[in-house]
């Protein structure tokens, strides 16, 4: 059992500002299920894109190896054509096509450019039989399940004689009798031969299925465990956690007062995926002057929750009650939430949360135009000095205040969101990876302003995947799993692995 | 920019004014991109200048001679009215393919309410602005609240009012209009103050050059005052030298005009009615809530949403406005010809459009100005104009007119590129 499939050796790489991985080692052997664990941005994704040649040779340092040949990828192209096929969390399926058209997509059964429809369906048959989908070819992806998305996908993935099959949280939309099956399929494929890395949260799966678990923390390797020594769960939560001591909080003494607001029983629907419960009778509470965090890991819940709170920005058959100050309130348009004094800071700033081709003032100022405004006519000195104030206060590096965000690094667009934040003089904050992609002096600034605010007498929520962060940061800390708060812990009782435990319990069935 | 400590907390944060940061910055680090920024914001009015002095050089003159200037206004009017609501349309990152179908089909129902009923026409005035506001909630529901593209729902409407024009109608035209209606289409302010000499220029009429004279006095006033109360909460402004000389050239530019058309027949009644609705959008767009939202909505839809911004309430009044500028259009057109066709309004879509990015607006919204989109129509005008004066073919000032707005377009996606505008 020394035949090693894949070696990648000394992999750095580095995005603006931030150092995705650092010096990474990750030996394959052939035939083996090797899982790769870590908390969210530990760099396990982004590993997976340099060995599949989404990140091009060039753009990191380090050497990749397959069957002891050096591979240089310049796309994704060149890595199929050596077999190492990866599938995304995102399925990537065509919805309007068929089964038998997306497997063989971009590699069509089509002697001089004419499709030959009948060995494209025979072929695909014999596919979907080896993945163990019972669906004619013809059947379009959009009319199948996740579940059986997944299915046509690795059959795809078998269309292009996969060597190495990288499945990047393959379970994470399944339920778990789609889950079972999936990982028996994986089991008959390593047993034709096929190698398997595969990603995943779900830490019962990958002591079930894996042969080795390689762990990654904050851009390293940390260990690479053999699985046939009987490893815990516990031991891999350990690993994973790890101890962290180059983050710093600003030292902070809450002065936390009565409830401020009280979610109760709140259940949340997907609004894509007919059925789904996303969020499940969630319970949650906050006080004035307290900052609480919400751990939990990718596809927890967390942000579904937050955001159908916020005036039912997302989901659909919410059910459930708030109450502010002790009076039940209703939020049902994003306008009503900032009347009732209650924000939220989305996790991804460009997509959500700045008009990025507008200046400072203008988007500190959009949530509440109105305040700046006499019978609709805005006073655009007063606009100025308003955002002025939030520039010197918070510090954000810009000539001036009409600076267009979209110049600014993460760390300033950030404080411009949150400046958006409190000028709606909003009492509960949500604020979504308030410092995700923002370098480590930038992250001590917005921590001194989330205690700030917390001073302030205001509430704040913060959203978290950085567990030093959450600990470091909160008065309490809830966590969530698959829909359901499954626990809170104070500052006191808080360690990573009690957390991890918290967010990785699945409801026993 | 220099690394935060972990002393710096937001509490202890020195405060850094504006000016001083201004001083110390601004020429090293932004004087570069200042330049190209005021390059993408007044390239157009440079383009202007130069298309107005070729054609000024190529007609010898003509196409400043008094009557001629006159003219351009006049014929343009309709276009230049419609490019106001267009551009706020594209600003929110829509469409609207129906405009000319709206100018037709609010143009017959005025025609049909003054002509055929005898409807009092200040009255039948209102009935069309009316008719062209349901007009345009009819499309923004759709857009607003169904989510259907605007560019589906104006193409369907686009066909719906072509055809109900023709049912209005009964397939004819149907005219004269009224003297008064005609006079707000295609007439001229009254001699009341008398003429005046102006030596070598010969007679002009005083109201006109008074009107002249105090609106730029007013440009100036609003303009300073401005100014002044930026500088005094500590906002950087252009230094005065070039604010000076930009009012200068603005007021040389409208006197110029002033001057010409005082020695024709004085103001046209459609360029006041053109210049109150300039002012009015141009404020609705810098200064009003609802216009900050309409760039809000453009430049970023899901913040927007995010930050508690009504966004198809927004959508829907837009589209509302829309229609009710169309049917201002119609009625002026109907005017103009004193009849309402069948055929009225063929193709005016296009040219507002045109008109709305080759003024600046952004494909992708969020971007755009009243003024760029009246430049942008007045460009075309002067093309169409000028090219006719000296004789050219029409299809050489299509072909023209299409190579401008290409051009227009590609300059102002390769500013952008070269700023590394993040989008």
């Amino acid at each position: 059992m020394t035949d090693v499939i894949l070696q990648m050796r000394h992999i750095t790489k580095t995005f603006p500002g931030v150092t995705a991985l650092d010096d990474v080692n990750l030996t394959v052997r052939r035939g083996e299920i090797h899982a790769i664990c870590g908390e969210n941005g530990a760099g396990k994704s982004t590993l997976m894109k340099v060995l599949s040649g989404v990140h091009p040779h060039g753009d990191y340092s380090g050497e990749i190896t397959l069957d002891g040949e050096a591979c240089r990828f310049a796309n994704i192209r060149d890595s199929e054509r050596l077999g190492i096929v990866i599938i995304h969390q995102e399925l990537a399926l065509c919805p309007n096509l068929s089964i038998a058209e997306n497997i063989f997509l971009g590699n069509e059964r089509a002697p001089g450019g004419v499709v030959n429809w009948n060995r494209t369906h025979a072929e695909a048959a014999e596919l979907l039989h080896r993945v163990g989908l019972h669906e004619n070819p013809a059947t379009l992806a959009m009319d199948l399940g996740v579940g059986k998305q997944q299915l046509t996908e690795i059959a795809k993935a078998l269309s292009k004689r996969v060597r190495l099959l990288i499945l990047d949280e393959p379970t994470a939309a399944l339920n778990d009798e789609d889950s079972a099956h999936l990982l028996d399929l994986l089991r008959g494929l390593r047993d034709q031969g096929i190698t398997c890395v595969i990603i995943s949260h779900k830490l019962n799966e990958i002591r079930e299925i894996a042969d080795t678990t390689t762990i990654l923390r904050d851009g390293r390797t940390i260990e690479t465990l053999d699985m046939s020594a009987g490893v815990t769960e516990d031991r891999i939560i350990a690993g994973m956690v790890g101890r962290d001591l180059e983050h710093r909080f600003p030292e902070h003494e809450p002065n936390i007062g009565d409830e401020v607001l009280r979610i109760e029983d709140w259940t949340v629907h997907s609004p894509t995926q007919h059925g789904r419960v996303v969020v499940q009778g969630a319970n949650l509470s906050l006080r004035r002057g307290e900052i609480v965090g919400l751990a939990g890991l990718m596809g927890a819940g967390r942000t579904e929750l937050a955001m159908s709170v916020f005036g039912r920005s997302y989901g659909i058959g919410i059910s459930g009650r708030i109450f502010k100050d002790g009076r039940e309130i209703r939020l049902k348009t994003v306008g009503d939430a900032i009347r009732h004094g209650i924000a939220y800071a989305t996790e991804d700033r460009k997509r959500y949360g700045l008009n990025l081709i507008e200046d400072i003032k203008r988007n500190v100022s959009a949530a509440a135009l109105n305040k700046l405004a006499t019978h609709g006519w805005i006073h655009d000195n007063e606009e100025y000095r308003v955002a002025d104030g939030f520039r010197a206060g918070m510090n954000i590096k810009a000539p001036n205040v009409a600076a267009v965000t979209g110049k600014l690094s993460g760390g300033n667009q950030q404080k411009v969101v949150l400046s958006k934040w409190l000028f709606t003089d909003a009492d509960v904050l949500i604020l979504d990876e308030p410092t995700r992609g923002i370098d480590v002096g930038a992250k001590y600034e917005i921590y001194s302003i989330i205690n700030h605010m917390a001073d302030q007498g205001k509430a704040v929520l913060v959203i978290s995947s950085e567990l030093p962060e959450l600990i470091g940061v909160c008065d309490r800390v809830y966590a969530m799993s698959a829909g359901r708060i499954t626990g809170q812990v104070t500052r006191e009782q808080a360690t990573p692995e009690r957390l991890m435990q918290f967010m990785t319990k699945v409801k026993e069935q | 920019m220099t690394s935060v400590g972990p002393t710096t907390g937001p509490a202890t944060a020195v405060p850094v004014t504006a000016s001083e940061l201004a001083v110390t910055k601004a020429p090293d680090r932004f004087g570069g991109r200042l330049f190209s920024a005021n390059l993408r914001q007044n390239g157009i009015y440079i383009a202007f200048a130069l298309i107005i002095a070729l054609f000024a050089f190529l007609t010898d003159g003509d196409l400043l001679a008094p009557q001629n200037i006159s003219n351009l206004v006049v014929q343009n009017s309709y276009i230049l009215i419609l490019a106001i609501g267009m551009i706020l349309i594209i600003i929110a990152g829509h469409i609207d393919l129906s405009a000319g179908s709206v100018v037709a089909v609010t143009g017959a129902i005025s025609a049909v309410l003054m002509v055929n009923n005898d409807v009092p026409w200040p009255l039948a005035i209102l009935i069309t602005l009316i008719c062209g506001g349901l007009i345009g909630a009819w499309q923004g529901y759709w857009v607003a609240y169904f989510g259907i593209p605007a560019f589906i729902v104006t193409l369907a409407g686009m066909l719906l009012f072509r055809a109900l024009t023709l049912t209005v109608l009964g397939n004819q035209g149907i005219g004269p209009f009224p003297d008064e209606v005609r006079t707000i289409a295609n007439g001229f302010m009254p001699t009341t103050l008398g003429n005046i000499g102006l030596g070598p220029l010969g007679g002009a009429d005083l109201l006109t050059l008074l009107l002249g004279v105090a609106f730029i006095a007013g440009i100036v006033v609003t303009q300073w005052r401005s100014r002044a109360g930026r500088v005094r909460y500590g906002q950087v402004v252009e230094p005065t030298a070039l604010f000076v000389t930009k009012l200068a050239i603005a007021a040389v530019v409208v006197m110029t005009v002033i001057v010409q058309l005082a020695r024709f027949k004085n103001l046209p009644w459609v360029l006041v009615l053109l210049a109150a609705l300039v002012l009015a959008y141009s404020l609705l767009t810098d200064r009003v809530v609802f216009g900050r939202h309409i760039y809000a909505i453009g430049g970023n839809l899901n913040a927007a949403t995010l930050s508690g911004i009504k966004v198809k309430s927004v959508t829907f009044w837009l589209f509302v406005n829309m229609g009710v500028l169309a049917s201002i259009a119609g009625i002026v057109f109907a005017g103009r010809l004193n009849q309402a066709g069948p055929t009225a309004g063929n193709g005016f879509e296009l040219d507002a459009i045109a008109a709305a990015f080759i003024g600046g607006a952004a494909v992708q919204g969020g971007v755009g100005r009243v003024v760029g989109a009246i430049t942008g129509g007045l460009i075309m005008g002067v093309i169409n104009n000028g090219m006719s004066l000296i004789g050219a073919p029409s299809e050489r000032v299509m072909l023209f007119k299409g190579l401008v707005l290409l051009a227009a377009v590609a300059f102002d996606v390769f500013a952008k590129r070269r700023a590394g505008t993040a989008r």
